[in-house]
């Protein structure tokens, strides 16, 4: 039934979604996105990180054809989304940010009309199973409004896979959802993940991108900063810091370590060496021996790894200083 | 063509209606049978015939043109209007399904809604008054041209609208005045010239003369003339949702 994805080289993993400078203007004239241009590869999970108002909706909900771009273009699979639309969005499973469903059907009935809405012949052995999946068989004849909020999110997601689809939106999965529930959001997209589904989440949580994306993309303003490696961005990104707490606290720096550029907190009894984790000499070495030469007495050492957190901050105040004219 | 998709919408468009069958079915005929009360009894015993049909006879096609009229408006433009507004038509936009699948399905469902509830009041009516049917091809024909033209029209003012207030404009000052003045309760032929000539300005009036015709012979328009202008409010609907379509108005951003 699925169409297969179209591909130039074989040889080549071709992406599963590819967009092209992609804009949105709204009516009222916002610009939404500015120039986005994204590859996301077959069975990845991709985490689209950033604030409120980024425009991460706004680039989901254009993928999936509820909202018109106004510039650039978008295949999935291969396909064009607007030339080839019947083809690609039967590809693609959207599970919307807000909790919109209907009020008095039941749990089934939304299941059969989101399959056949999507042009798949009924198929009652599947949908049981991802209800079973989602642990809502209980609750198919249920009626949506006497659902609790995570159970309604589990709906959507029921939805959005009552067609079999190959790539998943999540727009912002664990909104207001509690650390509990969360947990079991990830290990969810991970599940989802190993049956062959290709996963692009939306979230304002660094640690949820931390956590289970492979990839992660930061979105601001509409522009998409960087997409990178969650492991590489951390490298790249990721610097380390040496705390050294003293025993005796310090009014100034020692000159022979006035060289090492620490910083001194201002109780005077911790000194802070940020360095580069992937740089052959880090330096780690030739401080504590100057240390020790001054004659400090060292109470305790740790090191801190910079978040995610820590990196979009960076990111974000470099872009916003940089634009400033 | 996405069959799968047109045929679950009318299905579960049609569901909601009979899940909710108070609403949907019996309040439009208790509704019927009160005007029918009202009107068939207490008039009804002061003008014993129109036009040689006994007057509860002779209402009964303008009190089933009433509630197909409001009920196709009612149940098309809601039928749009609430997933946009709970936000629950992302579902149907993200979908492998052109315009005129959602068009058909939803419309299919309102018209054929109303028409069930134009069969119900006929089969009503025929406990109050003895009922015949002089052309009933026609009848069936003006009844779901009506069915349809409308839906349409409600189907566009549930795109328009953006509010609850706006949906409900139109319905309330256009259509039920030109409905009840369109000759529902009483012959054009009774009125005063000047009335008249004024009350042909009313496309309600062809509508209800057309399909009274179709039960009595009798008609204050002829009805070559009804059937034009049904055609052409069905066109002009048409025309109106095409350019919609071209348009993607007021469904995507
Ligand atoms: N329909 C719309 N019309 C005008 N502006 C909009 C519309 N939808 C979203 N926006 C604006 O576009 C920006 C991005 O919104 P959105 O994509 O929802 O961000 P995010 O999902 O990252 O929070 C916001 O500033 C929002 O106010
Ligand atoms: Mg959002």
């Amino acid at each position: 039934m699925n169409p297969e994805p179209k591909s130039a080289d074989a040889t080549v993993p071709s992406p599963i979604v590819s967009i092209a400078n992609v804009s949105k203007t709204y009516t009222n004239g916002y610009q939404a996105l500015k120039n986005v241009s994204l590859d996301i590869q077959r069975g990845e999970i991709l985490a689209l990180l950033g604030p409120n108002g980024a425009g991460k909706t706004t680039l989901i909900s254009t993928i999936c054809g509820i909202v018109n771009a106004s510039t650039g273009s978008i295949t999935v699979g291969g396909y064009d989304i607007e030339a080839d639309y019947r083809i690609t969005r039967r590809m693609i499973g959207l599970v919307p940010q807000e909790l919109t469903l209907g009020a008095f059907e039941k749990v089934w009935h939304t299941l059969c009309f989101s399959r056949g809405l999507f042009g798949k012949v009924p198929d009652p052995g599947y949908l049981e199973k991802v209800l079973k999946d989602l642990s809502l068989w209980e609750k198919k004849n249920s009626i949506l409004m006497s659902l609790s909020g995570g159970m309604k999110r589990r709906v959507l997601i029921a939805k959005a896979l009552a067609h079999q689809p190959s790539v998943l939106f999540l727009d912002e999965p664990t909104a207001g959802v509690d650390v509990e529930l969360r947990k079991d959001m990830w290990a969810l997209v991970q599940r989802l993940r190993e049956s062959g589904v290709t996963i692009i989440l939306t979230t304002h949580y660094i640690e949820e991108a931390e956590a289970i994306a492979d990839r992660v993309g930061i979105i601001n303003h509409g522009e998409l900063l960087l997409v990178d490696d969650k492991q590489a961005l951390m490298r790249k990104l990721g610097k380390r810091q040496f705390i050294v707490e003293l025993e005796k606290p310090i009014t100034v720096l020692p000159v022979s370590l006035l060289m090492l550029k620490l910083d001194l907190s201002l109780d005077g009894c911790r000194m802070t060496y940020t360095y580069d984790p992937h740089h052959t000499d880090n330096g780690i070495n030739s401080l504590l021996q100057a240390i020790n030469e001054s004659g400090l007495v060292i109470k305790d050492v740790h090191t801190t790894k910079t978040s995610l957190e820590e990196i979009f901050v960076g990111l974000v105040k470099n872009k916003t200083t940089q634009t400033r004219p | 063509m996405n069959t799968y998709a047109i045929r679950v919408i009318y299905k579960y468009e049609m569901l909601r209606a009979f899940e909710t069958i108070a609403q949907s079915f019996a309040s439009p005929v208790l509704s019927t049978a009160l005007y029918f009360v009202v009107f068939g009894s207490a008039i009804g015993g002061r003008i014993q015939t129109v036009e040689g049909v006994p007057y509860g006879a002779f209402i009964v096609p303008g009190l089933m043109m009433l509630a197909i009229l409001t009920q196709s408006i009612a149940n098309a433009s809601f039928g749009i209007y609430f997933p946009k507004f709970t936000g629950t038509i992302y579902e149907v936009l993200s979908a492998p399904i052109s315009f005129i699948e959602i068009l058909i399905g939803y419309v299919g469902a309102a018209a054929t809604k109303s028409f069930i509830i134009g069969l119900i009041i006929l089969g009503t009516a025929g406990f109050f008054v003895p009922l015949h049917i002089a052309h009933p091809f026609w009848m069936l024909a003006f009844l779901i041209l009506t069915c349809i033209s409308f839906s349409l029209f409600g189907f566009i003012i549930g795109l328009w609208a953006t509010n609850f207030e706006k949906l409900q404009l139109i319905p309330m000052l256009v259509i039920t005045p030109l409905v009840f003045l369109g000759g529902s309760f009483y012959s054009v032929s009774m009125l005063p010239p000047a009335w008249q000539t004024v009350t042909l300005f009313n496309p309600v009036v062809y509508l209800i003369s057309g399909f009274r015709w179709s039960f009595f012979e009798v008609a204050d328009v002829s009805v070559g003339l009804s059937l034009f202008m049904v055609l052409i409010f069905l066109a002009i609907c048409l025309l109106i949702v095409w350019w919609i379509f071209r348009t993607g108005y007021r469904l995507k951003q």
